[in-house]
């Protein structure tokens, strides 16, 4: 259509180019947004050590590493003429299949090449070869309970590991394990989804469908309510719980998630419902069925792309959330805590433990992101029917 | 397996009371004004004046507790101070004249404005270019969905991501963070993003554009796409190049749903926390106000000025508020 007027030469050039630009300038934008979770996801999957060592995008390549290895304990010596031995193999191990450099101490990793001959502390002398084969010399038989440490700098293959994911979820002696936060944020998030929807149900086919004097005024009302801030909620409503006994606990977190969530589910429902033909209530209004029933038997089931939406919206939103929880429910004992706090927790007393604390965040991204690519559809519509007006 | 138990009975209990109480309603109004018989009229008309309070009850009163009373109550506690020992005593605007003498207020206010001014600015702009851009390709749509993903996943889960993109080595290792990757291989020196006063407060912003952006790209590339053929065809005709058309037809006809991204993101804005609290905590100047509120609230115990800065965030997000509301009103008409 467009090509007839860029002039007579260069048309199809130029419109290529274009469409080159946009595949292109996409590509750009859609890597910019995936690779920062990609990072944390393959950082979930690798050990401390290679984390530390590599950048999380060296990944898939083998990569230079220095580990910590030790030769066979002296009871395996065996006496060769007036010389005592030990010998073995180094690499065995490890994924590693040829050493660089080598070296006993931890202030020079890398002093001997193979086959060089260095002197051990405690006398006699060691030798390592390429291949990992070593072997220790000494005219005294050698002593000591274990064997002499060994530092090798050598390439290692790409390994990924599932050991992260074990450890935070599965090691009962893993105080920072993360299977009762990921049950305490699964406690708050399911009852938080579901009493909500059924109360704004009913009150959102009240506001699309029966008329009484001030309903116009209340549907703003909701309006007004959907963007008050909770942080203006968070000292009275505390203070409340504590007056009447709930405290901090689950009880006061499904409460203050219900009340929250409910404008937009208010608002999401009325806006959908008011939409549905109108035909179909004033006939069953004619055929003598009550509001009840109407709203229960053709409304409710009418209502599913919009019930689906919110209640993505709301679980989303109450897995996601760490103000709420820390407020009404984590208190002093930590034993109700949810994933969100564990996670900060840990950003600051494990800081550096990036294995940790990328398996730990993956763990809490990946339900959202499986309800997100599975339910994609309902939460678009749902964000389409909460803002366009 | 005790708690999994607590929580399907709060289900049960739950749904079943909102149950309970929809259907006896119902029905006892049914029972006190019964639809037939000689007054079958008068009847009808009585319960249709009822009924729709019964369905709206429990919603309104859960509102009014959780957000009506809430805005003001803290009103009043932002204007009293707690006595040692309990009780409460007026002290009048003291608490707003104690918080705007702190100079960490102002940081966060400041601080504030920054990110009102870039982040809906940024993330709208970013989702009207993913917008336009995925429109004519064809796998624009599973581009449109990856740059929305950020959207599902937590402020938190956005920290620890971001704070691996941050991250920062001494000189002589090895970069692991992305960004300090980058600077040295361009030849430059490994820096400590999130501790460098001022800029730091754009690393976090980046963050939340980040998450932010996917939902403006969703509701804009709709827009864009209820953007009637003809006026684009008719400037075609007319020999506009690709860059007129998008500023000067497509633009200007969605701007309304520009505008409703917009200040939907300034509401997220204002309200930013889990972030801050999460990467810096306030420190090295990247207070704003919902996380300085949070630390008088549970850290100082200063219920007073943490009251009054809860009502500074709702005197912000006022306007807004205003705006939102006689739009749904001029709809409704």
């Amino acid at each position: 259509m467009s090509d007839m007027h860029y002039g007579p030469s260069g048309v199809a050039g130029q419109k290529a180019i274009l469409t080159w630009a946009v595949h292109l300038s996409v590509g750009l934008l859609v890597l910019l947004w995936v690779v920062p979770t990609l990072g944390l996801l393959v950082s979930s999957f690798r050990t401390a050590d290679q984390i530390s060592s590599t950048g999380w995008w060296k990944a898939p390549f083998a990569a230079e590493q220095v580990l910590q290895v030790r030769t066979a304990d002296p009871g395996t010596q065996v006496q060769e003429g007036d010389l005592y031995v030990i010998e073995g193999q180094l690499l065995d191990e490890t994924q590693a299949e040829k050493i660089a450099s080598w070296g006993t101490s931890s202030r020079d990793v890398a002093a001997y090449q193979p086959g060089d001959v260095a002197e051990v502390r405690g006398g006699g002398t060691i030798t390592v070869g390429e291949d990992g084969a070593y072997r220790m010399e000494n005219t005294e038989p050698f002593e000591g309970g274990r064997g002499q440490r060994v530092f090798i700098t050598a390439m290692v293959p790409p390994e990924l590991t599932l050991e992260n994911y074990r450890y935070m979820l599965f090691d009962d002696s893993n105080v920072n394990g993360m299977s009762r936060a990921f049950f305490n944020t699964l406690t708050v998030s399911i009852p938080a989804t579901v009493i909500p929807i059924l109360v704004a149900a009913f009150a959102a086919y009240a506001l699309a469908w029966m008329e009484f004097p001030g309903r116009a005024l209340l549907v703003a009302v909701i309006v007004g309510l959907l963007v008050v801030p909770l942080q203006l909620a968070l000292i009275p409503l505390l203070k409340l719980h504590l007056g009447i006994g709930i405290g901090k606990g689950y009880l006061g977190v499904w409460l203050a998630h219900t009340g929250f969530g409910l404008p937009l589910a208010i608002y999401l429902l009325r806006n959908y419902m008011a939409g549905l033909p109108r035909d179909i209530i004033e006939n069953a209004r004619v055929d003598g069925a009550t509001e009840y029933q109407i709203f229960v038997r053709i409304i409710l089931p009418l209502s599913f792309p919009a019930l689906a939406s919110f209640a993505i919206f709301q679980f989303l939103w109450t897995w996601n959330d760490l103000l709420v929880a820390k407020v009404f429910l984590i208190d002093a004992t930590g034993q109700t805590t949810v994933m969100t706090a564990q996670i900060v927790e840990l950003m600051g007393t494990r800081g550096g433990n990036w294995e940790i604390l990328a398996t730990a965040a993956f763990v809490s991204i990946l339900v959202p992101l499986l309800v997100f690519f599975f339910m994609q559809k309902y939460l678009v519509r749902g964000l389409l029917a909460g803002s366009v007006k | 397996m005790a708690q999994a138990l607590q929580a399907l009975t709060t289900i049960l209990i739950g749904l079943g009371a909102c149950v309970g109480y929809f259907f006896l309603s119902n029905k006892l109004v049914d029972v006190i004004w019964p639809p037939r018989g000689a007054n079958a009229g008068r009847n009808i008309n009585r319960a249709n004046m009822i009924r729709p309070w019964l369905f709206l009850f429990p919603a309104l009163f859960a509102l009014g507790l959780y957000l009506g009373y809430p805005v003001f109550e803290t009103l009043r506690l932002s204007l009293l101070e707690r006595v040692p020992g309990g009780g409460y005593q007026w002290v009048g605007f003291e608490n707003y004249a104690r918080m705007s003498g702190e100079a960490k207020f102002w940081e966060a206010m400041r601080n504030n404005m920054l990110w009102l001014l870039v982040v809906p600015a940024a993330s709208t702009g970013f989702g009207l270019l993913v917008a336009q851009l995925t429109d004519s390709i064809r796998w624009g749509r599973i581009a449109q969905m990856l740059i929305f993903m950020p959207m599902a996943i937590s402020f938190v889960g956005a920290a620890v991501i971001w704070k691996l993109v941050y991250d920062a080595r001494p000189i002589d290792q090895e970069q692991i963070g992305m960004l300090n990757a980058l600077v040295v291989t361009l030849g430059g020196e490994p820096q400590t993003w999130l501790t460098i006063p001022f800029w730091n407060n754009f690393f976090l912003m980046l963050v939340l554009i980040w998450i932010q952006t996917g939902f403006a790209t969703v509701i804009l590339s709709a827009a864009l796409r209820g953007i009637p053929e003809e006026t684009i065809e008719a400037a075609i005709v007319d020999g506009a190049n690709p860059f007129q058309i998008f500023f000067k037809i497509k633009v200007p006809q969605i701007y309304g749903t520009i505008l409703v991204v917009w200040t939907t993101i300034t509401i997220v804005v204002l309200k930013v926390f889990d972030i801050v609290y999460a990467m810096t905590n306030g420190q090295w100047q990247t207070q704003v106000l919902a996380n300085y509120m949070f630390d008088k609230l549970f850290v100082a115990n200063d219920w007073g000025v943490g009251s009054a800065s809860a009502i500074v965030i709702m005197v912000l997000v006022l306007p807004i508020l205003v705006w939102n509301v006689r739009n749904a009103r001029k709809e409704m008409e």
